[in-house]
């Protein structure tokens, strides 16, 4: 068996493509659920608003991708402030249940046959939809370092991916140690008590709302550039909860958690298959198929969760006087 | 001074006949009896029904039914099925079902040939045409969807009559009645506990299988789904409760991590489902392939009446249980506030145990009637989910009479809804719905406005 | 003795001509409310005809157990709204206002069960409280220099209050470390950052020690001498005795009685009332009780 083939596979992973991406919705839901204690179940439709927007207006209709970009941008607002209006102002589990059903109710529109024309179907859209953005590929080989395979697009993609989670992780920084961090963590914390302070908490969790999914949507515009194709199963709820387990390996309400998780999650996850993968076909493991090594991959990120939200809320490497707190 | 706990009189407006018991310490032995005593009825009910014949017989087969987008079955349609040194074509019978008996379990490839479909009348996905199939024993059931028009399904104004209504009122109750089972064992579970559960669904799913595996071991449906009710109310209930939420309410988890770990919890239920039993759905030996009664225009399986008459008597039972029983009654007052629920001597652990036990076994039942009446697959409850969140939150969280109207006016806008909008389209209309309501009465139709302060 | 400061003997002699009886209209009132009605299911939890607040005064509400004076703050502090009923907060009428509103003009609340921010530093919960600040507006937050200045100022100014309340060890704490004692003064101190002009304490002194309640009672007086009023919620009578001005009773939702706290304790009614209560543990919902010679 291969083990520098496993290992290279995974650390390509924990820094690609995919990496950045939930990376980017886990630092939406970061926003969202760890500071202002939001319960977004729904991060996917905000990405597949990402995707789609792309997806559409470059392939469907052809115009271009710098257009196509801002207006996603916009229809992820626009989504953000149509789920929010009616649930904000209710308790935590209404946001919970209409968020999840709204990414339920995209996905089955966008795999919709009546919509077939605009959205493609259970076969999505597929094109060179980001051809305007490798075309300003300034790179002009693959990548080929021990352990970290990358063709030039996708040396490109990461790039640029990497740059944008900095520049956001920054912006995230400034955000939450500032006065108006203060006030959604004290939402977080008890919202009547911040209302009692003459603040308007609907407002802030509106503007949390919106940050986070905006954040889920360059997401999913990173998927549509540098994947050329956007189909209707890639966005899915577990997307989602993919997302809340990294958040929770780098620790909600830490702003690098989403990128310790993104990069852990990542590792562990393509080690753990491509693992079992080679130990199946090295015969060295029997009991298993190697179709049983995707759902052991799904049981653990579902036992992670639990773990992770039970005991380490705050992260593998939290803060122990977080640990306290939360046993009260 | 006396130290009464802090409560608003107002908060026990419906309930007042509770608070005489105030002072003597309220019982709470809980009564299994009762429970035992409803599913002896239920079984005995089943016993007693006659089944119409089944088409279920020995061997191995694939079977399925192919009916059109308005629900018109699809008569003489060519099927074949080639494996290796097996080829054999059947051809669709008046009520749109076929059967093909194959020698042995395997992969099987199923090719419908387009030409004999009836005009206009075309694959709702493309891949249908020609699959892939794999059979391991007993009926393996083939689902088809197709769609009218070139235009794939969106043309529905020509199936506007009467006979269709009556068939999507008569599907919709029942659909109804199914998602009410879940529906209120989900709202009890958060009427006691405050816990919101996402992993109700693999409760559903749970009961579907515990029922598969005793009856792929040989017991007769009619004897393994009371079973499988039971087991899965004990095991998957009360278990799960013991092992998982009690503990985690002793560490005072909040209610927001909580939802997190129901999240957590569905995603590994259903991934060990699917490691074990695998991906393609699987059917009861028995009542497969039932033909459909005819009622003037409206046709239903034998199944789905049985079915339905003893979900509406379980339901039924659930509510009588609750107002005239003394651990229902202790139910509704933990529900109502827990603190002064525990303060007159209620033991709200006892009755939330009894809460789960009673959740799950009401939503066992639900995932039998479901993979009776469709398939049994490891994601099927996850599918039924947000259209038992949709009946939730229609009827309001938290109040049992609101479940069962929720539930039933869901099922009824889900099947109704497809006269207007394309069947493949029929969940999103009943979320829609959900989200409207939210806007308007968001306590739902029968909740009450929350206190605040 | 605080409780003869300057704004303590004011606040007595502009009440000492006031009638006791249940609505009595005051000299200079800063909350007036009429007809206020709030029903659950079938009950009246609050019916309140009319009441009125003495500017600069320390004004207690009490009264048994599920009297309603909890919802009768949580109506006028707009976190629960009225079936009925017109109020007004300076002149100002206050119906139908946001609660974040209703805070933002000076009316400031505490809660029963202490609302102290757990996971946040007892600093920050205390900045949490200062109004008007720039760096709360999203675009501001992300330039650190256009409210940087206000921020120095407001933790000198929560610095100050820690130190008055006896906080300033605690300072960088996370306010769950604290005391139930201790959350109350927190709670108290970070409603005082508003600079509030009527602040309103739902049972300040609950669950407190005794050591801790004197120095509450203190600290109570002495935001009346800086020029607040103050209404708080009390069920205990003996509490109110030392520091009030001015006592109103609810039972069943009603206002039964007002007075200096010696009048009030000695009204027949109000003691019949917390008897009853006590007999009864407020539970039952018919007015009879409070006639005399019923209670058993």
């Amino acid at each position: 068996m291969d083990f520098s083939f496993v290992i290279g596979q995974s650390i390509t992973q924990a820094l690609g493509v995919t990496a950045i991406i939930y990376c980017l919705a886990a630092m939406g839901l970061n926003l969202q659920f760890g500071y202002t204690g939001l319960l977004n179940f729904g991060q996917v439709a905000f990405a597949a608003i990402g995707a789609y927007s792309i997806g559409v207006i470059v392939i469907s209709f052809g115009a271009s991708l710098w257009a196509a970009i801002p207006i996603g941008l916009l229809a992820s607002v626009a989504l953000a402030l149509v789920l929010g209006i009616p649930t904000l102002r209710l308790r935590a589990d209404y946001l919970a249940i209409v968020t999840i059903a709204t990414s339920e109710i995209i996905r089955l529109m966008v795999r919709s046959i009546a919509l077939r024309e605009t959205f493609g179907g259970a076969n999505g859209i597929n094109g060179k939809m980001g051809q305007a953005f490798h075309d300003l590929n300034p790179f002009h080989a693959d990548i080929e370092l021990p352990f970290l395979t990358w063709t030039r697009q996708d040396l490109w993609v990461v790039t640029v991916g990497w740059s944008l989670i900095a520049i956001f992780t920054l912006a995230t920084w400034l955000l939450v140690r500032s006065p108006w961090g203060r006030v959604v963590k004290g939402i977080r914390e008890d919202e009547n008590a911040v209302v009692s302070l003459g603040k308007n908490a609907y407002v802030y969790k509106m503007q949390a709302l919106v940050l986070g999914g905006l954040l889920g949507t360059v997401g999913g515009i990173v998927w549509a550039v540098a994947k050329q194709s956007v189909q209707p199963d890639n966005f899915v709820p577990d997307v989602t909860f993919f997302s809340y387990t990294i958040l929770l390996l780098g620790g909600a309400a830490r702003v690098f958690g989403p990128i310790v998780g993104a990069i852990i999650f990542w590792f562990l996850l393509v080690f753990v298959g491509e693992f079992l993968n080679q130990m199946i076909a090295a015969g060295w493991i029997t009991f298993l198929l190697p179709t049983d090594v995707g759902p052991i991959r799904f049981i653990l990120v579902g036992l992670g969760l639990m773990g992770l939200m039970i005991f380490r809320p705050q992260g593998i490497f939290g803060d122990k006087r977080e640990l306290a707190l939360d046993a009260r | 001074m006396v130290n009464t706990p802090k409560v608003n009189p107002s908060d026990y407006a419906p309930d007042a006949h509770y608070i005489k018991a105030k002072g003597k310490r309220i019982r709470t032995r809980i009564r299994p009896r009762f429970y035992v005593g409803a599913l002896l009825t239920t079984i005995a009910a089943c016993l007693l029904l006659v089944f119409a014949p089944s088409a279920a017989a020995d061997g191995t087969a694939i079977v399925g039914t192919l009916k059109g987008p308005d629900g018109a079955a699809l008569t003489n349609v060519s099927l074949t099925v080639v494996a290796e040194g097996f080829t054999e074509t059947v051809s669709t019978g008046a009520d749109g079902a076929f059967r093909i008996e194959v020698p042995k379990g395997g992969k099987y490839q199923l090719s419908v040939d387009a030409a004999t479909l009836p005009t206009g009348i075309t694959f709702s996905k493309a891949e249908d045409q020609n699959r892939s199939i794999l059979v391991l024993m007993g009926d393996k059931k083939v689902l088809f969807t197709f769609a009218s028009g070139t235009d794939g399904g969106s043309t529905t104004t020509s199936s506007f009559t009467w006979a269709r209504i009556s068939q999507l009122l008569v599907d919709g109750l029942f659909f109804g009645i199914l998602i009410a089972l879940g529906a209120v064992g989900l709202n009890l579970i958060f009427g006691t506990t405050g816990l919101t559960n996402f992993s109700h669904g693999e409760l559903l799913t749970l009961g579907a299988f515990t029922a598969i595996v005793l009856n792929e071991l040989g017991l007769n449906l009619i004897i393994a789904a009371p079973l499988a009710i039971i087991i899965s109310a004990i095991l998957w209930g009360w278990g799960q409760n013991k092992i998982l939420w009690k503990p985690l309410r002793r560490r005072k988890t909040g209610l927001i991590a909580s939802m997190v770990v129901t999240i957590g919890l569905a995603i590994t239920i259903r991934y060990i489902l699917l490691l074990f039993f695998g991906g393609s759905p699987r059917s009861y030996q028995q009542f497969a392939g039932q033909s459909g009664l005819e009622f003037g225009p409206v046709s239903i399986t034998p199944k789905s009446i049985v079915f339905a008459v003893l979900a509406a008597i379980a339901i039924a039972a659930t509510v009588i249980w609750l107002q005239r029983s003394r651990i229902g009654k202790a139910t509704r007052a933990v529900s109502d506030n827990p603190a002064l629920a525990s303060a007159t001597g209620i033991d709200v652990e006892r009755v939330i145990s009894v809460v789960w036990i009673l959740g799950a076994g009401l939503a066992a039942f639900a995932g039998i009637y479901l993979g009776s009446t469709q398939d049994v697959t490891w994601n099927m409850g996850q599918r039924l989910l947000l259209v038992m969140f949709a009946a939730v939150t229609l009827g309001g969280l938290g109040t049992i009479y609101g479940a069962i109207v929720g539930a039933l006016v869901v099922g009824m806008f889900v099947q109704l809804s497809t006269l207007i909008i394309p069947t493949e389209m029929k969940t999103v209309g009943a979320l829609f719905l959900m989200i409207i309501i939210l806007l308007v009465r968001p306590q739902g139709i029968l909740g009450r406005r929350e206190r605040v302060g | 003795m605080p409780a003869n400061g300057q704004r303590a003997l004011e606040a007595q002699s502009a009440l000492a001509t006031v009638p006791r009886v249940p609505g009595a209209s005051k000299p200079d009132p800063i909350l007036v409310a009429s007809s206020i009605v709030r029903r659950f299911g079938g009950l009246s939890a609050v019916d309140v005809d009319h009441v009125e607040v003495q500017r600069g005064s320390i004004t207690a509400l009490i009264g048994p157990n599920g009297a309603g004076k909890t919802t009768f703050f949580n109506l006028l502090t707009g976190f629960d709204a009225p079936d009925e009923g017109a109020w007004s907060f300076n002149g100002r009428s206050m119906g139908r206002l946001s609660p974040y509103r209703v805070a933002r003009l000076g009316m400031v609340r505490t809660f029963q069960l202490t609302k102290a921010l757990n996971r946040l530093r007892v600093i920050d919960n205390m900045l949490l409280g200062a109004k008007g600040q720039r760096g709360e507006r999203l675009w501001a937050s992300l330039f650190p220099f256009l409210w940087r200045g206000q921020e120095v100022k407001n933790t000198e100014r929560a610095d100050v209050l820690l130190k008055r309340f006896s906080l300033d060890a605690k300072r960088g704490d996370f306010a769950g470390s604290l005391s139930g004692g201790q959350r109350k003064l927190l709670e108290m101190a970070r409603a005082l950052m508003s600079e509030p002009e009527l602040i309103m304490l739902d049972e300040p002194m609950a669950g407190v020690n005794p050591a801790l309640t004197q120095s509450l009672l203190q600290h109570i007086k002495m935001i009346r001498e800086e020029g607040s009023t103050v209404l708080f919620v009390e069920h205990d009578m003996d509490m109110v005795h030392d520091i009030s001005d001015w006592v109103i009773v609810m039972a069943q939702g009603k206002i039964i009685a007002e007075g200096p706290p010696g009048d009030v304790m000695k009204n027949s009614e109000v003691i019949d009332a917390y008897l009853g209560s006590r007999h009864e543990k407020a539970l039952t919902e018919s007015g009879e009780s409070l006639t005399t010679g019923e209670i058993k």
